[in-house]
């Protein structure tokens, strides 16, 4: 949308800026950034207790629900507006064989990634009971910090870089939509998908802990 | 407007204040939701202010001129949002039969629905969107005359009118499909994003749907222009600027007939 004089803004065209948009708006509720409160509430209530009751991993039990839900909201609310984009903008197709199946992986990732930080936001109710602090904080951060309001790379180098190893949040929009527009060169493309990857693994062990310690304190409190 | 204060009223005011002592009780909570509100409009200024950072003119307007538009929009949305947007909920209150309650009281039902949950927590975002429509104003450097000075005035209301008609008739959808999903909120928050840059960014059949088939040109755009004093790059006269708050006089009886309509149409889901 926003182009300079060359047409290209940050090193986007405006048909790369297109289609990162409007797949931006279809992945916004595949991995399903904000609003999900189930864990928080059942904590709350206490139905939390017939979870950890099942001989499958809290973790594992919940991250399960999460995709399938996240494959119907790939059928019913990705497509339109990717779809619409299509018809209406003019946008950018990806040009390597491989993006394809990449960008797929990429989105995967950025969903176990989303998902974990939004398990972990829950979690919190195990010691606050009410979420509303760390649910604020977590949807004011995740939609600027993932590059749903501008394209990160808008920013300056020594913001971006640091913003992109260092935080979950890039690798939740940014990074798929980089890779499928194919704005790097073939080998930062993999790269940023392995960083995915590395956070995909840190956010995963970090739920499991801090699982495990909330079923202490649950204990504790005597169930 | 005269009469607010009459015993036709009093059951509304009734609803009203009861709301307000309800959602203020737990302190905390309520003024984390109020920073919290404030948060979402900073971010969509800030996302104007870096892309400006990447690009000198965005659709052929500088950033003294686009934060007009955006501050129009922000406030616009942020305060047809604290009024009427919880008609979204619409689709709860059809499941759950809460809708047929409302229905056989001797109110109207939508100051009813409307009533019933007040999300006041955003009052602060529509109060932060007035903030940044003032900075705007004075940051653009706007020629003041009295012809201006009434525009600047009746513009922003008649934008709150304008977005409370789509949240509205976007709602209205429920009525006939219950499970409508997303389709209204594209409507009302693309139509947030849309006003909030000059509709010259846009091109093809969408600008065409969009800021003049579902008049959300008339919101911030033209209104911009004609504040500014800028002829419009895409053609249009110069008094379009000043008459389009009218184009909320017509989605507002768009949206009453729409919800007239729904009304009559609606079937109890029998819950």
């Amino acid at each position: 949308m926003a182009s300079g004089a060359s047409g290209l803004a940050a090193g986007y065209s405006r048909e790369q800026l297109a289609t990162f948009v409007w797949v931006g708006q279809g992945m916004l509720a595949v991995i399903l950034l904000w609003g999900w409160t189930e864990l928080a509430d059942r904590i709350r209530t206490g139905e939390v207790v017939s979870d950890l009751l099942r001989p499958v991993h809290p973790v594992v039990n919940y991250l399960a629900a999460d995709l399938g839900r996240a494959g119907y909201a790939l059928l019913t609310r990705f497509l339109p507006p990717v779809l619409v984009g299509l018809l209406l903008f003019d946008v950018y197709l990806p040009k390597r064989w491989y993006t394809g199946p990449l960008f797929v992986l990429s989105l995967a990732l950025a969903l176990v990634i989303c998902f974990g930080c939004r398990y972990l936001v829950n979690l919190t109710a195990y010691w606050l009971y009410d979420i509303r602090g760390p649910m604020m904080f977590w949807t004011l951060s995740s939609g600027v910090l993932a590059g749903l309001y501008f394209p990160l790379r808008f920013l300056p180098d020594w913001v971006y870089v640091p913003l992109w190893l260092a935080t979950p949040f890039p690798s939740l929009l940014q990074t798929p939509l980089d890779v499928l527009v194919e704005r790097d060169t073939a080998n930062v493309q993999v790269g940023m998908v392995g960083i995915q990857l590395v956070w995909a693994g840190l956010i995963l062990v970090a739920c499991w802990l801090v699982q495990r310690r909330a079923e202490r304190r649950l204990v504790v409190q005597g169930g | 407007m005269a009469d607010l204060v009459t015993p036709r009223t009093r059951p509304y005011r009734a609803l009203l204040r009861a709301q307000t002592r309800s959602q203020a009780s737990y302190r905390t909570s309520f003024v984390i939701d109020l920073v919290s509100n404030v948060g979402v409009v900073a971010l969509d200024v800030l996302a104007v202010l870096v892309l400006f950072r990447v690009t000198g003119t965005l659709g052929g307007f500088d950033l003294r001129e686009t934060t007009v538009m955006v501050g129009l929009s922000a406030f616009a949305f942020a305060t047809a949002d604290l009024t009427v947007g919880n008609i979204e909920r619409i689709r709860q209150y059809v499941r759950t039969g809460l809708l047929d309650a409302v229905l056989v009281r001797p109110l109207g039902a939508l100051p009813q629905l409307l009533l019933m949950d007040v999300p006041l927590r955003k009052v602060s975002r529509s109060l932060f969107g007035l903030a940044v429509l003032v900075a705007a104003l004075a940051y653009a450097g706007i020629e003041w005359t009295p012809g201006r000075v009434a525009l600047v005035v009746v513009a922003p209301l008649a934008g709150v009118v304008f977005f409370g008609s789509i949240f509205v008739a976007a709602a209205t959808v429920a009525f006939w499909w219950i499970e409508s999903g997303e389709v209204g909120s594209a409507f009302t928050y693309g139509g947030r994003e849309f006003t909030a840059y000059p509709i010259t960014v846009y091109s093809g059949w969408f600008r065409t749907i969009f800021a003049y088939g579902l008049g959300f040109a008339f919101v911030s755009y033209y209104p911009a222009l004609a504040l500014l004093g800028r002829a419009d790059p895409l053609g249009l006269p110069d008094w379009v600027g000043w008459v389009s708050p009218a184009a909320a006089v017509v989605a507002a009886t768009v949206a009453a007939i729409a919800w007239r309509i729904g009304i009559r149409h609606y079937r109890s889901t029998g819950s």
